[in-house]
């Protein structure tokens, strides 16, 4: 499988704030990627940069093989929602079908058509006049309707209420299940994520901390409980995410290609979401580290 | 591109027409009644020897339109550089609706290259059309006043203002690309539209050709209306009025002056027309204390013997734009805004290829 | 099509279980209570996750476990068709058990025994019948 995206040493500055850091990914094909980590972690920067919007300012990025936005013919096969998923106000949801019709030689007119009839919108409708919900969904039918291999969506449903998240979900679901596109999507919530993604990116701290597939991840992933003791002295091949520990009892959060029979253990498997917030306060942990400038002198 | 670029500014199209339409009603019903006007009242002046009270009535007449016109073609480029070259990105930058269009299958080279082109193009039709129909409208009066390069009339005239609105509404697109919100930038673009309007007329547009300099004899002006002498708190002085040397033409300096360079003075002037120097004359026409050619017989002679003496010693020396450069000041002046626009385009292409992301 | 289908999936996503078991589950269990029977055809992918707005890989993954256990075959182009049933003869004796079971439960409530108490019993037994089994 070829990959729909690949990062080496990516980076973007704002001035001398630094956004993304030494970002190496690759995304393979036919995923729906999820790419989770906190508000601020780099995750709009990420996208922007796949979708050409940004250039970066160190490393390379790569999406369908081709440099983001260098040619129509690219732009023609990605397909973008921003975040707060923007249309034209003063333009009615026709225009809007329209105007992808003109932009996008591969324009689906009447799979866009259907979409805008089975969502019950009126056409003559000003996007401005548009619920959230509502105007995320044709924000969604004008990237599905261009065709694209591989959908990046910036925190699609963030500002939606439940009913209409799930509408969102299950109109892209559709649709990858349809045309067979890959998707990349960001949200710094994992149970927005859980039930649509099948590879996972958790950025935090401006960097990417893991990526891969959701199964073999959980797969991978355990949480040991037991009396305390250091995290050094366990085995090669297991690596310690997250380590808390009381005065006797120790819980690690543990990643391990191998099973764990160390009989000392309580081993639990642990859920997608245990998996990210042990990898985001890792994450946040050593940036408080990096930041204060006292190393590791514990 | 183009047919989006159009779509997103009918609005605004339908209101420029609608305000064109109700100008060009409005002209066409004056226009025709003050060409008779013209016809009947300065064209035959000469014949019933009336020309400065007949022009002086004239010129003042449909007075308020002559004045609305006058401040609308000044103010339309501003309002086209503010209302649609402003808003025309930084609104998109604002609404980010700018990550919708730029992530569909079209380069930002080709979405900025429509929005302009449909938008400029518009501009400079409506300026163009306008201009058209003041020109048309205003010919009589200008006829009269034959003052083509006159700061207010030159920018009102013929082709400059499309040069202005081009420039005015690159210049806001340009403020919103820069700016990148859509208040400020208005302000922006107001600031330094007058700022290039005043630089150009001040400082640029003097010296867009080298002036003429020719001296002309005292005798061949003599008989010109309004040239006389004057009778000024500093003393008295020659009067040689612009359009005397040449109508329409753009006087720098006109100096009265003989072979070393000195202006004539005061006491030469006493001997040489004793007439001005005895106070108003008798039926001076503008009573501003000058002597006329026309005053009255004696006045007459009086006045010529004046001219002739002075004439004997002094020459008038001007330097100016004789009134066939008009059409090449125009040309020039439009190119030059042109120009600007284009430098400008240029600036907000790379500004939104490589700073905007 | 939408008038051929039997079954309608949904999802506990807080019970652990992973979302592609829970389908093959809810086909086994529609399977044994007769719902579903020989040649009814499964909801496509498409409807699948048009409804629980699921990534289409667990259903496709869900319905090949169906294939390699022998319960389910693809026709190309056509959709995912049920090829053998659970239920036969053991659909039969449900009535009866059903009956017993009722009977029980009538006199684990006339000895006092509450809901949880009663569920925990069953599940208490069955575990212990199940460990029997195996040894």
């Amino acid at each position: 499988m070829t990959a729909v995206l690949e990062a080496r040493g990516l980076g973007k500055k704002y001035g001398r704030r630094r956004a993304l850091s030494d970002c190496t990914l690759v995304i393979p094909a036919g995923h729906v990627a999820g790419l989770v980590g906190p508000n601020g972690a780099g995750k709009t920067t990420l996208l922007h940069l796949a979708v050409g919007l940004l250039q970066p300012t160190s490393g390379t990025i790569a999406v369908l093989g081709g440099r983001p936005a260098e040619s129509p013919a690219l732009l023609g096969r990605v397909g973008f929602v921003a975040q707060e998923t923007p249309v034209y106000a003063a333009l009615s949801v026709a225009d809007h079908l329209r105007l992808g019709a003109w932009l996008n030689p591969g324009w689906d007119n009447d799979g866009a058509e259907r979409r805008i009839e089975q969502l019950s919108l009126d056409p003559s409708q000003r996007a401005g006049k548009l619920s959230g919900g509502q105007r995320a969904q044709l924000a969604l039918t004008l990237a599905i309707a261009k065709r694209p291999e591989l959908l990046i969506l910036d925190e699609p449903v963030a500002s939606l209420d439940p009913l209409a998240r799930r509408e969102f979900l299950q109109h892209l679901m559709e649709a990858v299940a349809e045309h067979g596109l890959s998707v990349v999507l960001s949200s710094h919530l994992v149970a927005d994520l859980e039930r649509v993604c099948d590879y996972l990116i958790v950025l935090a701290a401006s960097r990417v901390q893991v990526t891969g597939e959701v199964e073999e991840l959980l797969a991978t992933h355990y949480r040991l409980t037991g009396a305390r003791r250091d995290p050094a002295s366990l085995p090669a091949g297991q690596q310690v995410v997250q380590a808390s520990h009381t005065d006797r009892q120790g819980t690690l959060i543990v990643r391990s290609e191998g099973p764990i029979h160390d009989p000392a253990w309580t081993v639990e498997q642990i859920s997608l979401e245990d998996l990210v917030l042990a990898y985001m306060s890792q994450a946040g942990e050593a940036d408080r580290v990096r930041r204060s400038g006292l190393g590791v002198v514990r | 591109m183009i047919r989006l670029s159009w779509r997103q500014f009918r609005t605004q199209a339908a209101v420029a027409c609608a305000v064109l339409a109700v100008i060009a009603v409005i002209l066409a019903i004056t226009g025709p009644h003050l060409v008779h006007l013209y016809d009947t009242t300065v064209a035959p002046c000469k014949t019933y020897g009336d020309c400065g009270l007949a022009q002086s009535v004239f010129v003042r007449s449909d007075g308020k339109l002559q004045s609305f016109l006058a401040d609308f073609l000044l103010v339309v480029p501003a309002l086209i550089g503010i209302f649609w070259g402003a808003p025309l990105i930084a609104r998109e930058l604002e609404a980010g609706t700018f990550r919708l269009a730029w992530t569909q299958s079209i380069t930002r080279k080709r979405w900025l290259a429509a929005k302009l082109g449909v938008v400029g193009l518009a501009s400079i039709a409506v300026a163009a059309l306008l201009s058209l129909m003041v020109t048309w409208w205003s010919n009589p009066f200008d006829r009269v006043n034959a003052d083509r390069f006159s700061p207010a009339m030159f920018g009102e005239r013929g082709i400059t203002p499309v040069g202005y609105a081009a420039f005015a509404f690159v210049l806001g697109v340009t403020a919103g690309v820069l700016i990148r919100r859509t208040l400020p930038a208005m302000a922006g673009t107001l600031a330094a539209f007058v700022g290039a309007r005043v630089a150009m007329t001040i400082w640029v547009r003097p010296h867009l050709i080298a002036p003429v300099r020719t001296s002309l004899s005292f005798l061949s002006l003599g008989s010109k209306t309004g040239v006389g002498i004057g009778n000024t708190p500093s003393g008295l002085s020659m009067i040689v009025p612009e359009t005397a040397i040449a109508p329409n033409a753009w006087i720098y300096t006109n100096q009265i002056i003989d072979t070393a360079g000195h202006a004539p003075t005061n006491r030469f002037l006493r001997a040489a027309c004793p007439l001005a120097a005895g106070g108003p004359p008798p039926g001076s026409q503008t009573g501003g204390g000058s002597a006329g050619p026309h005053s009255s017989p004696s006045g007459a002679a009086a006045f010529h013997a004046c001219i002739a003496k002075v004439a004997a010693q002094f020459r008038v020396v001007v330097t100016y734009q004789p009134a066939g450069r008009y059409w090449a000041f125009q040309a020039c002046e439009t190119a030059i805004f042109l120009a600007l626009a284009l430098i400008l385009a240029g600036v907000c292409l790379w500004w939104i290829r490589h700073r905007l992301s | 099509m939408k008038g051929d289908r039997v079954i309608e999936f949904h999802l506990d996503t807080r019970s652990g279980v992973a979302p592609y078991l829970q389908l093959i589950h809810q086909v086994r269990q529609a399977l044994r209570l007769g719902l579903l029977r020989e040649g009814d055809q499964l909801p496509t992918v498409k409807d699948v996750v048009a409804r629980l707005a699921i990534n289409p890989n667990t259903v496709l993954k869900a319905y090949r476990e169906l294939e390699y256990e022998g319960l389910a075959a693809a026709r190309p182009g056509v959709g995912t068709f049920v090829t053998r049933t659970l239920s036969d003869a053991s659909l039969a004796a449900h009535g009866p058990l059903r009956q017993d079971l009722q009977r029980w439960l009538a006199k684990a409530r006339r000895a006092g025994l509450d809901d949880d108490s009663i569920e925990a019993l069953f599940l208490n037994t069955f575990r212990a019948a199940a460990a029997q089994d195996i040894a």
